[in-house]
């Protein structure tokens, strides 16, 4: 199937709007799952946003929601939503893979945290949407269950690793999903899908139940229309768990609060020593956006972040060292595929050598190489420093701008195997939002007209750690913008 | 408690030696210590922290390290590791965690939890009995790993076995590593250390310290040196799984290092394993064969800060530590704080007991030995029942021999009115002009053992306290009669 680009609007109901009709009795909430799940029917088997459709437990929640709502019982801010999980967060009881061999068939005996918090707030999950393998990738091309296609053309990948649930909300299969942001997980495939896209602060929503690839960056964010459904979602996911030590120890920051106040009299920073590699299109819509902004009453301000530009090699030692660690735990002792040989070892690396797939098994040799013994202080350790430097770069930016504005990512969706032999020009399609992850700041990604081969692209609003409040105020005014 | 085993016997040799040298080789230890820590859950989740359970019933998703779950720091494991670092004299610093990465089937995660280059306790020392000062590098938090049960093959070990068994009650459960420094000497240090060490904890209320059960655990780096030079290459031995085994595998240790250096080999840095039954340690990997642990700062958690507050808070909590009990008793008392009845005493918990006799009039002398030797644990017997019998005895009213009978009684029945025993059994005070006609009577009846004895032969002495004994139907002091034979010997 294949939707026109309609990338700043959308034709399909946001999160919102459906949970007040619902409320309301104006739609119940199985209609409103059977929608989706008629669109899903329609739609995923080419696209393939899916790994997994929970259509019978998603029925069986949205009559309970309607029978809350018909007994006139109060119901949760997101009662009858329905919702698309990556595939990296656990679920109770319901297949868990990360869209790897190594743990297809895995049923957690729990749920992550925002898993639990949306089911509070009366969201039903509809499935988990495919990935690249352990949310290692740029397209959703790793995935060991085949790629995700983009519904504004399917020839084309829809962006990654969170490429299932930016396609699944892009093609109206869910009025949002969340993914996991660690370079640029949620915001690359939001722009490439046209849809919002946010990475919060870090340790503002809980990794509780987010199968780990690099914990210090790694956060939880939503795939949603508009900027306000964004808001939503993040303050029913987000605030502190006591079963995430990293998590804050306050609430997710009001941001549903500021969306209608406009940009007038707000410092918008154009960083001018951005790493080049964008194309002319991307810096096209972000001049037009900086342009629509200043016209708005903002004051665009030019400001230096010269260690924005070693971001990428930065995070190409800490991201895969973490992940070294964190993946030696699939070892086939106890979960998961096992291929058995004569010895525990043995087995331990068939089962690796069997389950994971080629770009995983890069990164974990990449990860493995950079902790040895002897070569920590060249890399992990000068990686951690040039965070340092990241950090007080943009210190020093946000004492003259309250919000930073760059491109999303650095092209329209490409098409299937243009990156895929070269790790490294996937690498850089991460260029503008991995710093934002290594500094643990925020940033959103705000659909912003099309480019030259008519497909979406996004504009990204980085803010200081915990500055949701500015950066959302300012992502409310660029998608008015985008509309007009 | 139940340690008594593992109280150390009186030293085979003069404790004032500070080294010994054996072939002219010095003996260098120090000793890494693992003690669980006496919490209800465990270090990073909310199982329970419990020995001894149904294999793999204390389990949760962050004990599996199944895939999403994170740890969450146990505020009681680390106040607990506090505690030990301040009662071991260790500066208490802001510290964190690494990741201690390695393959194995009882390490879930593949990675341990522990803390490297920034630990929370470092620069402390523990005093041995003998006033010997051992230092304490550091003291740091991390957490245990499941147990493998290897079945089939040989030795239950790993290699060669059919398949392996394991059970993740005991991964996650908090440790602290107490690591000395190489300041040990003999063996005898050594197992002082581990004794003394086991006590703090006890009186700490840290861990239970079971070396059976394994929540007390010992490695010992054991390397030798002629005196002066530079310390030689170590060997790590593990798998000490008592107090006397400390001492059986660093003396083997040392003999076998240095018949290595005398043979003109050389020794290799290498772990090895203690084998009880045979009496040898063996090799268990050369350093060539160590993992790269690829330590990094674990990112799931967030440094551990404990204010000076808390700290203060902690150090108050500590209770009066052996040493200065033992140092008290032995005022008390009137017998050497190093010796052994006020040692095991102490190290029972005994010694608060034997100080409630002396402080209800009993005298404190008897009473230590009497709970050194009838009570291995407890006492049941009231305190003030104690200090009957002890006055009766050092006021000349029992012999040693009746006391001990009356001591009998007052165990089996958990108490009683040690006079009104004495006189049930008919124990009357033998005054020594009695004992003296006694004694005479054994001398003119054995005349031979009597010549003999007065001639040098110490031997004799037997025959003549045996007919004493005889006529008083065990009743007599021993040492009375003795006393009394020497008098007329030496008249």
């Amino acid at each position: 199937m294949s939707i026109p680009a309609t990338p700043s609007t959308s034709d399909f109901a946001g999160v919102i709007a459906l949970a007040e009709q619902i409320r309301n009795g104006d739609r119940t909430a199985v209609d409103v799952v059977e929608e989706h799940l008629a669109r899903i029917d329609a739609g995923d088997p080419e696209l393939h946003a899916f790994n997994l459709v929970t259509a019978e437990s998603a029925r069986a929640a949205a009559a309970i929601v309607d029978d809350q709502i018909a007994a006139g019982n109060p119901v949760g801010v997101l009662a009858g939503v329905p919702v698309a999980l990556k595939d990296n967060l656990c679920t109770h009881g319901v297949e868990t893979t990360c869209s790897s061999k190594i743990l297809q068939g895995w049923k957690p005996p729990y749920s992550a945290t925002v898993v639990d918090r949306l089911a509070a707030a009366g969201a039903i999950t509809i499935g988990k949407t495919n990935l690249d393998e352990f949310a290692m990738g740029s397209s959703t091309e790793n995935s060991a269950f085949g790629p995700t296609r983009n519904p504004h053309d399917p020839s084309r990948v829809p962006g990654g690793s969170s490429g299932g649930s930016a396609a699944a909300v892009a093609a109206g299969f869910a009025p949002f999903a969340l993914g996991s942001d660690t370079g640029g997980s949620i915001r690359q495939p939001a722009a490439l899908c046209g849809v919002v896209g946010v990475k919060p602060t870090y340790g503002t929503v809980s990794r509780y139940g987010l199968i780990a690839f690099a914990s210090s960056l790694d956060q939880i964010g939503p795939f949603t229309h508009s900027v306000a459904d964004a808001a939503v979602v993040l303050e029913a996911i987000g605030g502190h768990d006591p079963m995430d030590s990293t998590s804050l120890p306050q609430p997710f920051p009001p941001v549903s609060s500021v969306l209608d106040r406009g940009v007038e009299g707000l410092r918008i920073g154009r960083i001018t020593d951005l790493p080049t590699g964008a194309d002319d299109d991307v810096n096209g819509r972000l001049d037009a956006a900086f342009a629509a902004m200043e016209a708005a009453g903002a004051t665009i301000v030019d400001v230096q972040v010269p260690a924005f530009t070693f971001g990428l090699t930065a995070y190409y030692i800490v991201a895969p060292a973490e992940a070294s660690s964190n993946l030696s735990r699939f070892d086939g002792v106890r979960y998961g595929l096992r291929v058995d040989a004569p010895s525990t070892g043995e087995m331990m690396a068939a089962s690796r050598a069997a389950g994971f797939g080629d770009e995983v098994k890069r990164r974990i040799m990449l990860g493995t190489y950079a902790l040895s013994a002897g070569y920590y202080d060249a890399y992990y350790g000068k990686a951690q420093r040039i965070r340092t430097l990241i950090a007080q770069d943009f210190a020093k930016a946000y004492a003259q701008v309250d919000v930073l504005m760059t491109p999303t990512a650095p092209s329209e969706a490409f098409h299937f195997g243009d990156k895929g032999d070269n790790p490294l020009s996937m690498y850089l399609c991460d260029l503008y939002t991995i710093a934002s992850n290594l500094a643990g700041h925020p940033g959103i990604s705000v659909p912003y007209g099309v480019g030259d081969e008519g497909l979406p692209i996004g504009v990204q609003v980085l803010a200081p750690a915990l500055g949701e409040p500015v950066m959302f105020q300012v992502a409310a005014e660029l998608e008015r913008l985008a509309s007009k | 408690m139940t340690m008594t085993a593992e109280v150390p016997e009186a030293a085979a040799h003069d404790v004032d030696d500070d080294v010994d040298i054996v072939n002219g080789y010095e003996l260098v230890v120090g000793l890494e210590v693992h003690v669980e820590l006496a919490t209800n859950t465990k270090m990073f989740s909310s199982s329970p922290n419990h020995f001894g359970d149904e294999p793999n019933t204390n389990i949760d998703p962050v004990t599996l390290g199944l895939p999403g779950a994170l740890p969450v720091l146990n505020k009681a494991a680390v106040e607990h590791a506090i505690r030990i670092g301040l009662a071991l004299n260790c500066e208490v610093q802001p510290s964190i965690f690494h990741r201690k990465n390695y393959f194995y089937p009882d390490l879930p995660k593949a990675y341990q939890i522990s803390q490297y280059d920034i630990p929370m306790n470092i620069d402390g020392f523990l005093m041995l009995p003998d006033g010997k000062r051992i230092g304490i590098e550091r003291a740091h938090m991390e957490e245990d790993t499941g147990k493998s049960t290897h079945v089939g093959g040989t030795g239950g070990r790993i290699h060669g076995s059919e398949h392996s068994l394991l059970d993740f009650n005991r991964c996650g459960v908090p440790l602290v590593e107490i690591v000395s420094r190489p300041d040990i000497r003999t063996s005898e240090q050594a197992r002082m250390y581990v004794s003394e060490l086991h006590d703090i904890l006890i009186a700490i209320g840290a861990s239970d310290a079971k070396m059976e059960e394994g929540s007390m655990r010992v490695d010992a780096n054991v390397s030798v040196r002629k005196p002066g030079e530079p310390f030689g290459t170590r060997c790590e031995i593990k798998n000490v799984n008592s107090i006397r085994s400390v001492g059986r595998a660093i003396d083997y240790e040392m003999r076998r290092q240095i018949d290595l250096i005398e043979a003109g080999d050389t020794v290799i840095q290498q772990t090895r394993h203690w084998n009880e039954t045979d009496g040898r340690t063996h090799t268990l990997r050369t350093k060539e064969d160590a993992d790269d642990y690829r330590y990094f700062p674990e990112p799931d958690l967030v440094p551990i800060v404990p204010s000076a507050e808390w700290i203060e808070e902690i150090r108050e909590s500590i209770p009066v530590l052996p040493a200065a009990r033992r140092a008290h008793l032995s005022m008390v008392t009137g017998q050497p704080a190093s010796g052994e009845a006020i040692s095991v005493v102490t190290s029972r918990g005994q010694d608060e007991y034997v100080l409630a006799v002396a402080h209800l009039g009993g005298d404190a002398g008897r009473a230590l030995i009497y709970v050194k030797e009838a009570f291995a644990d407890g006492p049941d017997v009231p305190a003030a029942d104690l200090a009957v019998l002890t006055r009766l005895e050092v006021d000349g009213k029992l012999s040693a021999t009746q006391a001990k009978t009356v001591l009998a009684e007052l165990v089996a029945n958990n108490g009683g009115d040690a006079e009104a025993i004495a006189a049930a059994k008919g124990f009357e005070a033998m005054d020594s002009s009695a004992l003296e006609s006694v004694v005479d009577e054994a001398i003119s009846a054995d005349p031979a053992a009597w010549e003999k004895y007065r001639n040098g032969d110490q031997k004799a002495v037997g025959a003549l306290v045996g007919r004493v004994m005889k006529a008083t139907k065990g009743q007599a002091d021993g040492k009375a009669v003795t006393a009394i034979l020497q008098s007329r010997r030496d008249a």
